[in-house]
């Protein structure tokens, strides 16, 4: 199931601005642990966010994003009430979505 | 007889609900971006951007921002924002990474060309955003130095 996501939505005049910090490994499959064993990869490989039911924005992610991925960004309209819903679906076929109301 | 009606709405209700969700499936299947694997699995800059759509012309008019020394490689912050028009998909690259290509992310006609993420870089070398505005695409290059790589324990 992963853990929960932080979401913040702020409205800035006509546009809402949407922070994430999702909670996420990122293993590349290039590490090895201390025992010499390769450390399976294991990393985010979709990201979609929906505006009530709009969908704002998709990704397609490699394993070069960071541990606990952060990721910004700006959809025009946005008002108090409304439901910004983002999900995320990994390697091993885990997901994940989170949703917050904006203030 | 009251209770019935109310049934009858509650029902009624959902019976909406359901719909309104079945109407807004094909719409967000047609957005869907499509994850493009060869790109994501190549092991050279050139080849990843064959595979998002090819040769990329240098652009000034997208901005790119990230620090020219990195002290921890694995969390780099990156910003792209594209000015230009009919900007929809914006690619990150890192030229060192055993896979260069770092993240696709599709912009719908409402959403501000812009993101922003961290990534892990493995040594000094060319971080490249590519941009694809009205089925072109456009790239801008910037080296970052790293002094901890990202790929260590």
């Amino acid at each position: 199931m992963g853990n929960p996501m932080r979401i913040r939505a702020t409205i800035k005049g006509d546009t809402t601005e949407v922070k994430v910090l999702m909670s996420h490994p990122m293993e590349t499959g290039q590490r090895k642990d201390s025992a010499g064993a390769v450390v399976p990869a294991h990393f985010i490989t979709t990201v979609v966010a929906h505006h009530n039911d709009r969908e704002v924005l998709s990704a397609e992610w490699g394993a070069a994003v960071s541990q606990n991925p952060f990721l910004q960004f700006s959809f025009k309209g946005g008002a108090a009430g409304d439901k910004v819903k983002v999900s995320w679906t990994d390697n091993k076929g885990d997901t994940r979505t989170d949703e917050v109301a904006l203030a | 007889m009251s209770l019935n009606r109310r049934s009858f709405l509650v029902s009624g209700a959902s019976a909406l609900a359901l719909l309104g969700v079945a109407a807004a499936w094909p719409v967000r299947a047609l957005a869907k971006l499509v994850r493009p694997e060869a790109a994501f699995t190549a092991t050279n800059v050139n080849d990843a951007i064959a595979g998002i759509g090819g040769a990329a012309e240098t652009s000034a008019e997208i901005v790119f921002q990230t620090p020219e020394i990195a002290e921890n490689g694995a969390v780099v912050p990156v910003s792209v924002t594209s000015n230009l028009p009919g900007t929809d998909q914006i690619s990150i690259l890192v030229e060192a990474n055993p896979n260069p290509l770092v993240a696709v992310f599709s912009i719908p006609e409402g959403t501000l060309p812009t993101v922003q993420t961290r990534v892990k870089v493995a040594q000094t070398c060319n971080l490249t955003a590519v941009v694809r505005a009205n089925g072109k695409n456009y790239s801008v290059s910037r080296e970052t130095k790293v002094t901890l790589g990202g790929c260590g324990g």
